[in-house]
């Protein structure tokens, strides 16, 4: 806000646990998009719950799914979220450097998981297992492809404030909001993710 | 700042607590497929287990990675929180219920 940044460092020790960057109207109207992301995954959710038997004489995910695979893209997502959380800490800092460098390892990981969901989903596809094969199928590649959706568009983001960052606009406060917003995307999909893995594939395999 | 860093936890976090946040995660993830792939348990007792570790740990994600908590600054964050996390109990208990109840009026299961 524009008086913290006339604030004298004394006034701050006075200001009872608050640092310099507070959060922006901006941020909350972000965290009121995430809710309705909420609500959109909640209602795939609950589509898969109701058609999570219907195999139509199709494989059943016991058969499909390769945990050791959800492991890996499970661990992948945690380390995104941490590396995530230390480009944060480094924005705060103003080490632009660092910030740099936490999002472009942010940024493999998060890379690396679309990667091995596209090749876990083209695997399904090409032995005839795709999202038309049964009901189950369907709500399994729309609700699994819509996180994956979301992932990608959260590497496009990550990647154009990259480059945005290193132009003129540097950390300024408009630049910490955008990092902030995608902080919250890029953690409330690790949450996602949370859900898929226990009911969608270790609740699938059981 | 860095003294400010580390005599407060802000609403930003600070590396302990991510790292906190992070082996919390790591260790409820990893109890979560060992419920699964262990067969320790029934199924229905491990479907449960699932249900209470992926709560838990979402509440870790929350306050660890998002810093939601009940500050006067978070209070609106945290109240559209809570109303989108009743809508999606109402919408995804709700389909359940119904569909289940549909399925068997209809003798489909």
């Amino acid at each position: 806000m524009a008086h913290e940044a006339t604030m004298s460092p004394l006034a701050h020790a006075d200001d009872h646990g608050h640092d310099h960057h507070h959060e922006t109207p901006n941020v909350f109207g972000f965290w009121l998009y995430l809710m309705t992301d909420c609500i959109l995954f909640g209602s795939i959710f609950a589509a898969f719950a109701v058609l999570r038997n219907q195999f139509a004489g199709g494989p059943s995910g016991k058969e499909l799914f390769d945990l050791t695979n959800v492991g890996i893209e499970t661990a992948i997502l945690l380390f995104s979220s941490i590396t995530y959380g230390f480009a944060s800490l480094n924005a705060l800092a103003k080490n632009k450097t660092m910030v740099l460098v936490w999002l472009a390892i942010t940024f493999v990981l998060g890379l690396s998981f679309v990667g091995l969901e596209v090749s876990e989903f083209s695997h399904m596809i090409a032995e005839g297992n795709g999202p038309d094969r049964s009901a189950f199928l369907s709500a399994f590649f729309t609700l699994v492809g819509t996180h994956g959706l979301h992932v990608t568009c959260g590497l496009i983001w990550m990647a154009v404030l990259m480059v945005q960052m290193m132009g003129p606009q540097d950390l300024s406060q408009r630049m910490m909001d955008k990092l902030t917003c995608l902080s919250l995307f890029w953690h409330f999909l690790d949450i996602v993710w949370i859900c898929v893995f226990s009911f969608v594939y270790l609740a699938g395999v059981m | 700042m860095a003294q400010a860093h580390t005599t407060h936890d802000g609403s930003h976090g600070s590396y302990q607590s991510y790292i906190i946040g992070f082996v919390l995660a790591v260790v409820l993830t990893v109890a979560s497929f060992a419920a699964v792939m262990t067969h320790a348990l029934a199924p229905g007792m491990a479907l449960a287990a699932l249900g209470v570790l992926a709560v838990v740990q979402i509440v870790v994600h929350l306050v660890f990675f998002l810093h939601l908590n009940t500050s006067n600054e978070q209070s609106w964050n945290l109240m559209c929180f809570i109303f989108a996390a009743a809508s999606v109990v109402i919408i995804v208990g709700g389909t359940l219920f119904i569909m289940h109840d549909t399925a068997i009026n209809m003798m489909s299961r």
